[in-house]
């Protein structure tokens, strides 16, 4: 192929704002939220290990610069210090990528983190494939690794609306949360008048319908976009969002699917050890048998590339669920 | 129990010094004890670390063991966990625990188990997984900065996890948010779980000096030099402060100096006995000033 046609497609520099066709979007809702939160309460402090720009919470620096630090590309430390700031009572939020905080400072959350419930909020950037730059910096497989480590709380939220209330809901929970970050103009799919996050609770979006859609995180934006897109054909979708993976609302996913012939499951992560994975446990433990499709992403490394050339490739995209719901091959 | 009394004018002379060195020695007094019960320990490190814990806790730091949450207090951190031995006879010695709880050491469903935990009060960090308990100094001190009352940091840094990367990240950030409230000891005392440290560390001292560290190294079982460092370590001068301590395991009990495996001590009732001996032949007296 030539540079011509590739040219359509290509890897986003990693500062470059992911552009949603036809969303309202929020610019950086994660910082400017936090930098509100800042001027609310003095026990709140930032840090981040050289993804400032790149995770949204400048905003907070820049409006509280004596509560804010970098540690530099030193993530292991990035927990250490955060925790050793809780330990004194601070809220500590901190910020890398989430491929290094499951894969590189996996012990520190252990251990720094979540064995002494320090009070450590950290908002890992891009997750699964929202990252371009390859393997190693998608984090396809960070729900299964940190949902192994007791007493840690994991959130992936679904958009701008949920992300600014789990920004303030987290400085609540005790503890060391792992929350998925979305950043740049991130997609508002929920009203904030009338949705409420609640630690621990999944929420029905859509009731009814033949078949059950069952995601987490900016997956969930998805589902709704394919239910939406296959109304017209009178097929009727539900959708349950699961924003906390840990702890896991098994009787909410019960529920839901109860009422359904068969069950879709989508997140940005692999498709096991995941939230399929933990849907499937509940389900099976529960005598709940459906057959269940699994939209996620395969047990591999994956290539660099633009984020929409990356969903359609490895099938996560909208396509996917159309088709997962009509049920075509 | 007193309350240590924060920055006495200077380092300790006279009466004062020789009752600091009874402290240590009881110190090691209830370490032996304690791995004599039960059999084993990493007893050794905990005789090395005897007089830097008396100066620590006994002349140095602002702490109240009758309020071990106190908010105004300094911090200790031992980021060796295994360690504990040692940290149990200081917090039994001030007077944060009960004499008589020592011989439950290591013993399953202890509170003083063989590493140590957070539960425990006085313990700061769950230590034991090296190389986690400095950036967390780091980020303590950073905390009781802000909340500007005066409290510094202490941690122990054993030469062992000088080879863990994370050590040196904490040393950089130390510098770069000027933690003149933290003042890192490393233990070195030389040995690490397979034997005598073959790892190429040296010299420290100056590793950790252009690291940014206001730097001093010393015999770390002479508490002329200890106390000293410490009153040199309380220039707040926008530098952290670093004490590198040169100390013997075993120290203060010849049979256990000379020992060649001295990471996890298991010896017989006999030479326990031998041991405390010779601890007993060391012990120092209160001269009358």
């Amino acid at each position: 192929m030539t540079s011509e046609q590739l040219i359509a497609g290509q890897t986003r520099g990693m500062g470059e704002l992911i552009e949603i066709a036809g969303k309202t979007t929020e610019l950086a809702p994660f910082g400017r939220e936090l930098a509100a939160l800042g001027r609310e309460r003095s026990d709140i402090v930032a840090l981040t290990a050289d993804m400032g720009r790149y995770s949204d919470i400048l905003a907070f620096r820049d409006e509280h610069p004596d509560r804010f630090f970098n540690v530099g590309m030193a993530e292991q430390n990035l927990i250490a210090v955060s925790a050793g700031l809780a330990k004194t009572g601070k809220i500590a939020y901190c910020t890398t990528y989430s491929v290094f905080v499951s894969r590189r400072a996996y012990d520190f959350v252990a251990i720094a983190g979540a064995h002494s419930m320090a009070n450590v909020k950290i908002f890992a950037g891009m997750p699964g494939l929202m990252n371009g730059y390859g393997a190693t910096h998608q984090a396809t497989e960070d729900l299964n690794m940190m949902r192994g480590i007791a007493d840690l709380t994991i959130i992936d939220p679904c958009d701008a609306t949920e992300l600014k209330q789990v920004v303030r809901a987290v400085a609540d929970i005790p503890g060391t949360v792992y929350v998925r970050l979305l950043r740049g103009n991130v997609s508002v799919e929920l009203d904030p008048v009338t949705y409420q996050f609640t630690v621990g609770k999944a929420a029905v979006l859509r009731p009814g319908g033949s078949v059950g859609i069952i995601s987490t995180g900016y997956m969930t934006a998805r589902a709704l976009d394919a239910a939406a897109h296959v109304a017209p054909q009178g097929v009727d979708v539900g959708v349950l969002h699961v924003p906390t993976i840990k702890p896991f609302d098994t009787a909410g996913v019960l529920a839901f699917a109860a009422q359904y012939d068969r069950v879709i499951v989508a997140e940005n992560h692999k498709t096991t050890g995941g939230l399929a994975t933990l849907v499937i446990e509940a389900m099976f433990d529960a005598g709940v048998i459906r057959p269940v499709e699994r939209i996620g992403l395969a047990d591999s490394f994956f290539e660099c590339g633009s984020q929409e050339y990356l969903e359609a490739r490895y099938g996560v995209d909208l396509p996917r669920f159309v088709r997962a719901i009509l049920q075509e091959a | 129990m007193t309350t240590t009394t924060h920055m006495s004018p200077g380092a300790p002379t006279g009466a004062d010094l020789d009752r600091l060195r009874v402290r240590a020695y009881e110190l090691r007094v209830s370490m032996l004890d304690m791995a004599a019960g039960k059999g084993e320990g990493y007893v050794a490190q905990g005789l090395g670390m005897a007089d830097c814990l008396a100066a620590l806790y006994f002349f140095e730091m602002r702490h109240d063991p009758q309020n071990p949450s106190w908010a105004q207090r300094d911090r200790f951190l031992l980021s060796t966990g295994h360690y504990s031995i040692a940290m149990y006879a200081l917090l039994a010695r001030a007077g944060y625990l009960d004499l008589a709880e020592l011989p439950t050491y290591g013993l399953n469903g202890s509170r003083l188990p063989m590493s140590t935990f957070d539960d425990l009060p006085g313990i700061e960090i769950v230590g034991g997984s090296l190389g986690q308990g400095l950036g967390q100094a780091v980020g303590m001190a950073i905390g009781l900065r802000l909340d500007g009352q005066g409290s510094r940091v202490f941690c122990e840094v054993s030469d062992g996890e000088l080879q863990e990367g994370s050590t040196w990240e904490a040393l950089m950030s130390g510098a770069t948010f000027n933690c003149d409230n933290l003042v890192a000891l490393f233990d070195c005392n030389g040995v690490q779980a397979d034997g005598a440290i073959h790892v190429q560390l040296e010299p420290v001292a100056d590793k950790i000096a252009a690291f940014g560290w206001d730097t001093v190294e010393i015999n770390g079982n002479d508490l002329v030099a200890l106390t000293d460092a410490l009153v040199n370590a309380r220039q707040a001068d926008g530098r952290p402060k670093a004490i590198v301590m040169r100390t013997q395991p075993g120290s203060g009990i010849p049979t256990l100096e000379r020992r060649e495996r001295a990471h996890f001590v298991r010896i017989s009732d006999d030479e326990w006995q031998v041991c405390r001996q010779e601890l007993e032949a060391g012990r120092p007296e209160v001269r009358n000033d």
